[in-house]
């Protein structure tokens, strides 16, 4: 199958800052993809990238095997809703739908007429006086009325109140399992992709850190507390994410591909939202691996004893 | 027809909350047979999560052979867990209330009781050779 999002070795530079950097992956159809990261680690930017907003300074970016924006065969397959569900603040949202229509070939115009009416929203109503949460809703009528096969949506709720977030996801999963669309949402916010999402990018610093399915990520990571333990003992497969230690007991992050079984330590599993902060704080705070004698981790260790 | 409910709180996966939820409907007779689950286009649109979650759910209670999808049309209930243990429910809830009595009366607050009763139960199932179904609900 086809991915969604591949890209290979994609970067962006605005004059001497990297937006993003050396960012290769590749999205499987049919998921809904969480991108997350802290503000202004590149979310927007590769966003932007893939629906050809942006052109790339480095690397290939390919949306469904096609070059972002190359034809308008390739625009009609993407819907994309940008940050702060931009509308446009002087026409009506009957005008919305209408201008809509007008750009694109495939436009389901009697879904989104109902889904205008099914929202509670008034036609001849200005756009501009519509609330946060009916802008997005509007925002996302009109991508998902040109019926695309990737819905992408940046940082579509953060704007948003606990109710209107709720009803936006509400509607965002209903069209996703009826038309069996593909999304890739960004968000700074990890819990409010972890019911929605089923596949995860995770960005920090202008740099993937991690990106795979939830599943797989959340069963190969293991959280171990246990009595205070020396990094350099710890087997060689181990990819420790993170790791603390007080002076009796150490707590590790560790990715595994083979499951753990340590009677030393109690192992559980990890979260997603602690899996990704993990990430992200290791991405502000690289954990060396014991094979470098001067990591912080291990000097700390030699101090304290 | 049944509506599921999520317990964000709860530490147990949405995936596992819908599993359990069909069980228990079909172990009080909520759910007979014949009778349809909420379709996974209703089930994403009332709780906002992923469809994938709600197909997977339905996938193992598949597996397990207490539903059937029918193409085109839904899922639908073909066994029914209630099978006459369901008449033996209030004596057992009288014994247990007993035994809760005398739990208080001997001194055990709510967590001591909990973990008395999670730890009888693990030992008991451990020796019974525990089925898959038991271990996913003590946790």
């Amino acid at each position: 199958m086809t991915a969604v999002l591949e890209t290979r070795g994609l970067g962006k530079r605005y004059r001497k800052r990297w937006a993003l950097s050396d960012c290769t992956l590749s999205v499987p159809a049919g998921h809904v993809t969480g991108l997350v990261g802290p503000n202004g680690a590149g979310k927007t930017t590769l966003l932007n990238l893939a629906v050809g907003l942006l052109a790339p300074t480095t690397g290939t970016a390919l949306v469904l095997g096609g070059e972002p924006a190359s034809s308008e065969e390739q625009l009609a397959k993407v819907g994309f809703v940008a940050q702060d569900a931009p509308i446009y603040a002087g026409l009506t949202v009957a005008d919305h739908l209408r201008m809509g229509a007008h750009m694109n070939p495939a436009w389901d115009a009697g879904a989104a007429e109902h889904r205008i009416s099914q929202l509670g929203l008034d036609p001849d109503q200005k756009a501009g006086k519509l609330s946060g949460g009916q802008r997005a809703q509007l925002a996302l009528t009109l991508a998902i009325a040109k019926r695309p096969e990737v819905l992408i949506l940046d940082e579509p709720i953060a704007s948003l109140d606990p109710l209107a977030r709720r009803e936006f996801l509400q509607m965002l999963m209903e069209v996703t399992a009826e038309h069996e669309l593909s999304v890739v949402m960004s968000s700074h916010l990890v819990s409010d992709l972890e019911r929605i999402c089923d596949y995860m990018i995770v960005l920090v610093a202008s740099r993937v850190q991690v990106t795979g399915e939830v599943d797989a990520l959340l069963g190969s990571h293991y959280q171990l507390t246990g009595p205070r333990c020396d990094p350099a003992t710890l087997p060689e497969d181990w990819q420790i994410i993170s790791a603390s230690h007080t002076d009796r007991q150490s707590t590790l992050l560790v990715r595994s591909d083979r499951p753990i079984v340590d009677s030393t330590m109690t192992v559980d599993q990890i979260g997603l939202e602690d899996l990704v902060l993990a990430y992200m704080s290791q991405a502000s705070r690289p954990v060396t691996r014991h094979a470098n004698p001067a990591s912080p981790d291990q000097s700390a260790l030699e101090a304290q004893r | 027809m049944i509506q599921f409910h999520l317990d964000a709180r709860s530490g147990v996966s949405p995936y596992l909350q819908l599993i359990q939820q069909v069980r228990q409907a079909l172990r009080l007779g909520l759910l007979s047979e014949g009778d349809q689950l909420p379709t996974v286009k209703d089930v994403v649109a009332l709780l906002a999560i992923n469809p994938n979650t709600v197909l997977k759910a339905y996938r193992e209670l598949e597996y397990e052979g207490l539903v059937a999808a029918r193409a085109g049309v839904g899922t639908f209930v073909t066994k029914t867990l209630t099978d006459g243990s369901l008449a033996a429910h209030g004596p057992l809830r009288v014994d247990l209330q007993d035994w809760l009595g005398r739990a208080r009366q001997a001194g055990l607050d709510d967590e001591s009781i909990e973990a008395l009763f999670a730890t009888t139960f693990r030992a008991a199932s451990a020796g019974n050779g525990p089925s898959a179904t038991i271990e996913e609900e003590v946790r």
